[in-house]
């Protein structure tokens, strides 16, 4: 119940501090909407509304991602410019239970995206999102910006070591957008990529919110999402252990 | 001869300075990797809805990712000096500010040249594309003067910098912008009639243009309107960047906003 409260409470916090800045916040709502409309213009040339449709609720999940990769790969060099790293650490409460609120945060800012791009594609591109199942639709939003935040805070730890991590998960991005075919199927891929994307639980977060959203079995999806969040969850903590340890030991954690 | 060496010497200096992408740990994933993907990306998607060839979204993508350093970089010259506290102390000297803002965007327009050729022709590799070994050399010419004129834009997102905290969030605003009105992954005959009218004046969309007729066999003398076109709107964006720059610094030395934006 403490770790709960912990985790909700830290999560208000910092989607406070995430909402402060209105020049970040039109960042982070323009950036997708530029890949969304070059998107939205390419499919509208195959006069099928419901590729439309598709390409609409694909970039409306990218927008989540975009605002976890780089937030999240940076988010341990960011309290270390705060100087609020060693404070953190040295509470009496998991670390873990700390930073997964904060990666959280950063991929529940992205909902204000994903409305955003689904609100462009409505007005300007005459789109409109008809849900099949909206209840599971309802499940289906909130699960993936579960396993986007978590799969951000198991990169969040893998890379704090890397000192300008930023420039990786910036990198990161497109890669992520491309192989979990957020708007490309993935039978275009060769077969190698395949388990690539099936271990990346935005695949199987904007295959759930398509299918709430069009039609088919969204269940499944759902459960594959939170299981690769659970996943993330247990490795990224016990990758904390080991890097807090680490840092403990060679007495590093305040250097940048 | 002062003037001289302000502009090439203290070019040097100030982009090794200012731009700190220039470590290979941001190097390698800004500039090697991300542009590859954007070019992987719009190429599926291109697959997906058949709208255009791998070669248009290859050769689309890889000029316009020059956009990047030459918009970050010009950014950087204003931020990065405000961000170290010596943006004051320059805009006090004595040094001409035409060698001093002007000699800034030469090392940033090499760098871009770089970003797109590297993403030309890691692109092609990576998809097929066949490029003829006679358009290499125009390529190579068409690829420089997009540089030159995504930096004048990037001269003008300088000027902002004297306005705006942010440099990073406006590069990427103008990022975009270039992004969706450019013709870089929809032809501009696709796009609705104002947006293409705006790309008329936009750095990249000419030069685009001109690559794309090059890859697919056009000579040189074909293309030589849009190259003069994409030249001459690289010259407005530098003369109005530059104009824009002084603009801003008056204003800010009359504000006593300077160091706070």
């Amino acid at each position: 119940m403490k770790a709960l409260r912990l985790v909700a409470i830290g999560w208000l916090f910092q989607m406070k501090m995430l909402s402060r800045s209105s020049f970040d916040g039109l960042l982070g709502i323009l950036w997708p909407l530029f890949f969304a409309t070059t998107a939205f213009f390419m499919f509208r040339t195959s006069h099928d509304s419901r590729a439309l449709l598709y390409a609409a609720l694909g970039s409306s999940v990218m927008g989540i991602w975009s605002s976890t990769s780089v937030a999240a790969s940076s988010a341990l060099q960011r309290e270390r410019w705060y100087g609020t790293l060693e404070a953190i650490v040295g509470t009496p409460a998991h670390f873990s239970l700390v930073l997964i609120p904060i990666t959280l945060a950063m991929s529940t800012v992205g909902i204000y995206s994903m409305a955003a791009t689904l609100l462009w594609g409505r007005f300007l591109f005459g789109i409109g999102v008809h849900i099949v199942h909206p209840l599971l639709f309802v499940i289906a939003v909130p699960t993936t910006v579960l396993a986007i935040g978590l799969l951000g805070f198991l990169l969040s730890v893998t890379v704090v070591r890397y000192r300008t991590a930023w420039a990786l998960g910036n990198a990161l991005e497109y890669p992520v957008w491309l192989v979990c075919g957020f708007l490309v199927p993935l039978s275009l891929f060769p077969d190698w990529v395949r388990p690539i994307s099936w271990a990346l639980a935005p695949t199987w977060g904007v295959r759930a919110i398509r299918q709430a959203a069009l039609g088919g079995a969204p269940l499944w999806p759902v459960a594959a999402c939170i299981g690769l969040a659970a996943l993330y969850g247990i490795a990224g903590t016990l990758l904390v252990d080991t890097v807090l340890r680490s840092a403990r030991r060679t007495a590093t954690l305040s250097l940048t | 001869m002062t003037s001289l060496r302000i502009f090439f010497v203290g070019g040097l200096t100030s982009y090794r300075a200012l731009f700190n992408w220039l470590t290979p740990w941001i190097l390698i994933p800004s500039f090697l990797i991300a542009p590859l993907f954007q070019i992987l990306l719009f190429a599926y998607i291109g697959r997906t809805t058949h709208l255009e060839s791998d070669r248009f979204y290859v050769i689309g993508n890889a000029l316009q990712y020059a956009a990047v350093p030459c918009l970050f970089a010009m950014g950087n010259t204003i931020g990065g000096e405000r961000f170290q506290h010596t943006l004051p102390l320059v805009l006090t000297t004595p040094a001409g500010r035409l060698p001093l803002f002007i000699g800034r965007s030469v090392p940033v327009i090499a760098n871009g040249f770089v970003v797109s050729g590297f993403a030309l022709v890691t692109g092609s590799a990576l998809l097929g594309v066949h490029v003829p070994i006679s358009a290499v050399a125009p390529l190579v010419l068409v690829a420089a003067v997009t540089a030159f004129s995504c930096t004048g834009l990037g001269l003008c997102n300088a000027a902002l910098g004297l306005r705006v905290r942010e440099t990073a969030v406006t590069s990427n605003i103008l990022f975009g912008f270039l992004l969706v009105f450019c013709g870089v992954n929809v032809p501009l005959s696709s796009l609705p009639a104002w947006m293409s009218t705006i790309a008329e004046g936009l750095p990249l969309t000419h030069g685009i243009a001109a690559a794309r007729q090059l890859a697919g066999g056009a000579g040189l003398g074909k293309v030589a309107g849009l190259v003069g076109a994409e030249l001459l709107i690289g010259c407005i964006y530098v003369v109005g960047g530059y104009a824009l720059l002084r603009l801003m610094e008056i204003e800010s030395r009359r504000r006593g906003t300077l160091e706070i934006a």
